[in-house]
């Protein structure tokens, strides 16, 4: 008998002494593995007169249990220790920077035409179109600006070369032919806007040969200059988000409207700083007026059943306002770095229901 | 247009302040732009006198001056001014006093061991004009001691305000007071005009040529002349006035002119009578070849239908615009002809924009004048003249009877509730009518409303309500809703606009960063990506020769942005547009295209070496990716190699859709980068997205999802197959051979080279079955991969690699 209890004693002191797991599973296989100490025991059992063999059957028994406990115990500390090894080994400089990723931007104008629509949207307004590439009827004659009136030599205008008849086609130096071109294919009422490109013969600091107009047309009956402050004033406020936004408007002159306003929002400039809505000064960024009868005639609309009003804005100038951006003419520049810091995140989507802003 | 306050008050009675006239100016539509305000920053510049002025001991080009200014004290002052001497009047600061020409505040100096205290300035540093050659000197009598500024009339603030084309009647300081009188902001006063007779015949006469009368160019024209005239210098009060809105003072007789053209809008010609050859003068068409040398001293080649006035001598004056060299007046001048006409506003503007010349005259014509002041300016400028300069003046001489200016408007007073939304009692109508100039006659239910001889841009009913809501107030026009009910608005765009909007934000998405280039370029890379005329799409009038024809591509602005930006040191990058592009003139020729571009690697130069250049895979992603956003298979599409000379031959693909080839991609062909100075490489990809039909389905259903319980087999095939047969046409083979059992082959394996044929490459490919009903038996695959195997080799001659 005190064999046995010295041989349980050893494979545990084996199993305790096992370093790793590796050595411990030697440890088992040479105790109760099938040629191990502790089974050679057993299998001899057999030769022993019955009334030893039960006695020390239960022992062999009862020393195999506490040897397998033994391993089991001793299997989790060991696995414990190697899995913390391992993830020490494994330990990393987290400051390592990322797999370097491109992320895309969207150009800030797409950004704000996006917000214009969706504004105008909610007022049941939808988006019409028109070329880039006008003739001088549609850009000037039916707006009401004759070929001498001083208007036109203002307009800075770009001409193509003059075709077979000698009448030459114009770059658009506003959306507001888009007007002509949507009265004369529309029965009021019409509720439509127009963003787009458009160009003058202009290059300094604040012009850009080419930029961007949101043209504004509304027909129906019963609609006056209530209609278009209403309008103008609840569009100035939801874009700059600022609800109590001083709107103000004040005379002004379009051969196509009249009568016409220029439409102001209030803002300060104390330190060299903009901020929209507070303050004493005034900012233009708006022109708008009540559409003039002799452009409903030219567009087949009958001026004694109709009126309405139209507006334009340059998207260059709100966004610049809007977003703080100071030069107009990196706009086209496509400098990557300006793109990066003034674009927006690609699913960053426009949308009244999530805010405007 | 820039007036002085204190010119105002001449036509306007009122107790208002500068800010609240300048609000209201505001407010009816003359907007200010700028006022400047001197008097604040000059109020401590006083006049003092030099009273002794010796050289500076140790530098020969300074002086130390005594200055008195009247206070007690004389005060060293060291100055290096040529005409710093003794007796000289000019302008004093003091030490601790701001100079704003300067933006500094003076200190007590010391140069070169003297002590200075204070300043004796230029008209620079008191920012009255560019001059710094030398201090201010003013004329010995004026008092020492006395504030500047005010002497100098510096104090009279100058407004500047912005004038519509239509207001040419606020081209003139007169017209503003009225307006502002108008608007409650004060009286106009009556302007002083006395009827001063002739008293002599001119010697010099007008006449109209027929040619001109018969286009009825000359409406009316009125002269006189003056004779026995002391052409000495204006009153200080004309010069300070033309002087604080820019104008340079000259003689009085010039500045006579001027001023009355700035007051009154009343563009005026004098001529020196006696410079005037013969004793006729006569408005006509040039004749052949003729030339004129205008006062600003410019030749001038005269085409046939411009007007102009001439001497015996021949022509010297550009009708409306610029008089003439010859016979200009001088500070010499004794004897002057004066022209007050009204002339065809369309054809003064025609001649000055095709000469070229700009002028406060032209300005004023082609925007009409009052048609009236001929009748009575000439006994206006008549007054000024006598006054200042003496002499006598003639009779008057008239020709032409003036344009019938007076028309009748037909006005409803509710025209203006229905254009306004705002009731305005018809006795406030009538009364602004009437201040602003306008006759009225009361009937029933109508007007009759007279515009004045000053309001040529009146012509209808609109036109009236303006002026009436413009004096009324905008600021008294109720804010209405365009909805007053519940509305759910319909979209605001299209389906294909929404369609481009998402786009958008999946290629962002994609890491491609949106620009938005010029809608233009020049002829000489227009070319290269135009195969046709691009005469059509050039600008006549082109701001430079970089941005002279419209786009025909949007590539080549996306590889001139990638050029500039892999300069600045950016190595790499990926950037997009989507907008026009343009092959002709009419609206159907501007198309929308999406193209991008990327050049050099995937990512910079980083620890986990995860950057790789960019290459043809990138482009066609890119392309495959829109045409997935637009509901296309790619691989069901055409594909075929890119016939467009702007990509590599071997390296580029076009995806069809029926006949139409819409969407180019591939590595940029070196000599374009070349051409575009882009030196790293480069792919690209264009599309015309208005070629991609729209699904036609609006419908909200998606189509039903089946989903396979049973499980998918994969098996792999390694063929050696014939190089020119493509991975498209062998995968679409395999595909096509067993639709009910094949699901999707993948290429997975790529090889040519050494190890096999030269002609030939091994072409790995993973193809995944998927039983619908029942699970596959080993049977059935066996026959699928010999169908497969079969059909390869029959069809490509390909076979199975060992």
């Amino acid at each position: 008998m005190q064999n046995y209890d010295q041989l349980k004693n050893e494979i545990l002191e084996n199993i305790n002494n096992a370093s790793n797991l590796d050595e411990l599973e030697k440890v088992r296989v040479n105790s109760i593995g099938k040629k191990g100490k502790l089974s050679v025991f057993m299998k001899q059992l057999g030769s022993l007169e019955p009334s030893k063999r039960k006695e020390t059957g239960q022992k062999l028994n009862l020393i195999q249990k506490d040897i397998l406990a033994s391993i089991d115990n001793k299997r989790n500390v060991l696995g414990k220790q190697q899995l913390e090894k391992r993830l020490e080994n494994e330990k990393i400089d987290i400051s390592l920077p990322v797999r370097p990723e491109g992320t895309g931007r969207i150009h800030p104008l797409s950004r704000t035409m996006d917000e214009v629509i969706s504004i105008f949207s909610q007022m049941g307004f939808t988006v019409a179109e028109g070329p880039d590439i006008e003739t001088d009827y549609y850009n000037f004659t039916a707006l009401n600006i004759p070929e001498e009136h001083p208007a036109r030599q203002e307009h800075d205008t770009f001409y193509f070369h003059p075709d077979e008849n000698g009448d030459r086609k114009v770059l658009r130096t506003h959306t507001s032919p888009v007007q002509i071109r949507t009265m004369e294919n529309t029965k009021p009422p019409i509720r439509v806007i127009v963003p787009g490109r458009t160009y003058r013969s202009d290059h300094d600091a604040t012009h850009s040969p080419m930029f961007h107009q949101c043209e504004g047309l509304v027909i129906g009956d019963n609609l006056n200059m209530g209609h278009l402050k209403g309008c103008l004033i609840d569009f100035c406020r939801v874009f700059f988000g600022v609800e109590d936004l001083p709107v103000r408007f004040r005379p002004s002159y379009f051969p196509f409207t009249e009568p016409s306003a220029e439409v102001d929002i209030g803002c300060s400039r104390k330190g060299g700083e903009l901020k929209i809505g507070a303050g004493e000064e005034w900012l233009e960024i708006l022109g708008s007026g009540m559409v003039n009868p002799r452009v409903l005639k030219n567009s087949g609309i009958n001026p004694d059943q109709y009126q309405g009003f139209a507006f334009g804005m340059g998207l260059e100038r709100i966004a610049m306002l809007k977003y703080g951006i100071p030069d107009l003419r990196p706009f086209f520049e496509s400098d990557l770095r300006w793109m990066k810091h003034y674009g927006f995140m690609p699913f960053d989507v426009t949308s009244i229901h999530y805010g405007a802003n | 247009m820039k007036f002085t306050l204190n010119w105002l008050f001449d036509h306007l009675e009122t107790d208002k302040t500068l800010q609240e006239i300048t609000n209201k100016l505001s407010m009816i539509g003359l907007e200010v732009e700028e006022i400047d305000d001197k008097s604040e920053k000059l109020k401590d510049f006083l006049i003092a006198k030099v009273i002794d002025a010796r050289p500076h001991p140790n530098a020969d080009r300074l002086k130390i001056l005594s200055v008195d200014d009247n206070s007690g004290n004389l005060h060293q002052v060291i100055c290096g001014a040529p005409n710093a001497t003794k007796d000289l009047v000019g302008v004093f600061a003091k030490p601790g006093m701001y100079i704003p020409g300067t933006n500094l505040k003076l200190t007590v100096g010391e140069i070169r061991g003297e002590k200075s205290y204070g300043m004796m300035c230029s008209e620079r540093e008191l920012e009255i004009s560019d001059e710094h050659d030398g201090i201010i000197e003013l004329e010995s009598d004026v008092e020492i001691g006395e504030n500047y500024a005010k002497w100098a009339g510096l104090d009279d603030p100058i407004i500047t305000i912005g004038i519509t084309p239509n207001r040419a009647d606020c081209l003139g300081v007169r017209g503003i007071a009225r307006d502002l009188a108008a608007s409650g902001c004060g009286r106009l006063k009556p302007l002083n005009l006395k009827n001063i007779k002739g008293t002599f015949e001119s010697p010099k006469i007008f006449s109209v040529s027929e040619e001109v009368n018969e286009k009825k160019l000359v409406p009316v024209l009125t002269s006189r002349y003056f004779k026995n005239l002391n052409n000495c210098n204006s009153p200080r009060w004309m010069q300070q006035r033309l002087t604080a809105i820019g104008q340079r003072p000259i003689s009085a007789l010039v500045d006579i002119t001027n001023y009355v053209m700035f007051d009154l809008n009343r563009p005026l010609h004098a001529y020196d009578g006696e410079k005037i050859s013969g004793d006729k003068l006569e408005v006509r068409f040039p004749n052949k070849g003729e030339k004129i040398t205008a006062l600003n001293e410019k030749e001038y080649c005269l085409s046939q239908d411009d007007l102009i006035i001439s001497d015996k001598k021949g022509a010297d004056d550009l009708a409306g615009i610029m008089g003439g060299l010859r016979t200009g007046v001088s500070d010499e001048t004794k004897e002057m002809f004066l022209e007050i006409a009204i002339f065809d506003p369309i054809h003064v503007s025609k001649t000055g924009r095709e000469l070229n010349l700009h002028s406060d005259a032209r300005y004023r014509f082609e925007r009409g004048l009052d048609q009236a002041t001929p009748e009575w300016v000439h006994n206006y400028v008549s007054g000024l003249v006598l006054d200042i300069c003496g002499g006598e003046v003639s009779h008057v001489q008239t020709i032409g009877s003036g344009q019938n200016w007076q028309r009748e408007i037909t006005f409803e007073t509710e025209k203006v509730f229905q254009l306004t939304g705002v009731r305005i009692d018809n006795k406030t109508i009538h009364q602004i009518f009437s201040d602003l100039g306008f006759d009225v006659v009361k009937g029933k239910k109508t007007w009759i409303v007279k515009p004045p001889s000053w309001r040529n841009d009146i012509d209808g009913s609109a036109d009236l309500v303006e002026e009436i809501i413009r004096i009324y107030g905008y600021e008294n026009i109720p804010e209405l809703k365009l909805f007053n009910k519940h509305v759910i608005p319909k979209p605001a765009i299209t389906r294909e606009n929404k369609r481009l909007i998402t786009i958008k934000n999946m290629l962002a998405g994609r890491g491609l960063i949106e620009t938005v280039t010029y809608s233009f370029l020049s002829s000489r890379e227009a070319k290269i990506f135009f195969p046709g005329n691009i005469e059509k799409l050039q600008i006549s009038n082109p701001i430079s020769t970089d941005l002279d024809c419209m786009r025909p591509s949007l590539l080549p602005n996306l590889l001139s942005c990638g050029s500039r930006n892999f300069k600045r040191d950016e190595e790499h990058a990926s950037i997009f547009e989507v907008g026009p592009i343009f092959i002709g003139q009419l609206p159907e020729d501007q198309i929308v295209n999406i193209g991008g571009l990327r050049f050099g690697k995937t990512a910079y130069k980083d620890w986990t070496n995860y950057g790789r250049s960019y290459d043809w895979l990138d482009a066609k992603a890119d392309i495959e990716a829109v045409l997935k956003t637009c509901g296309l298979d790619p691989s069901k599409m055409q594909l075929r190699s890119s016939p467009v000379n702007w990509f590599h031959p071997g390296r580029s693909g076009v995806f069809s859709l029926g006949k139409n080839e819409i969407a180019h991609f591939g590595e940029i062909h070196p000599s374009l980068l070349e051409d575009f100075n882009l030196k790293t490489n480069a792919v690209g990809f264009e599309i015309n997205i208005e070629k991609v039909p729209l699904p036609k389905k609006t419908s909200s259903v998606k189509k039903l999802l089946f989903l396979d319980n049973l499980q998918e087999v994969t098996r792999d095939f390694a063929f050696i197959i014939n190089k020119r047969i493509s991975s498209g046409e062998i995968t679409r083979m395999i595909t096509s051979s067993d639709k009910d059992n094949i699901k999707e082959v993948r290429v997975f394996d790529l090889y040519e080279g050494e190890k096999i044929n030269k002609d030939e490459k091994s072409f790995g490919v993973t193809v995944i079955f998927q039983p619908k009903e029942k699970s596959f038996s080993e049977k059935n695959l066996d026959e699928f991969s010999k169908n497969i195997i079969s059909i390869i080799s029959n069809k490509f001659g390909g076979y199975l690699r060992d």
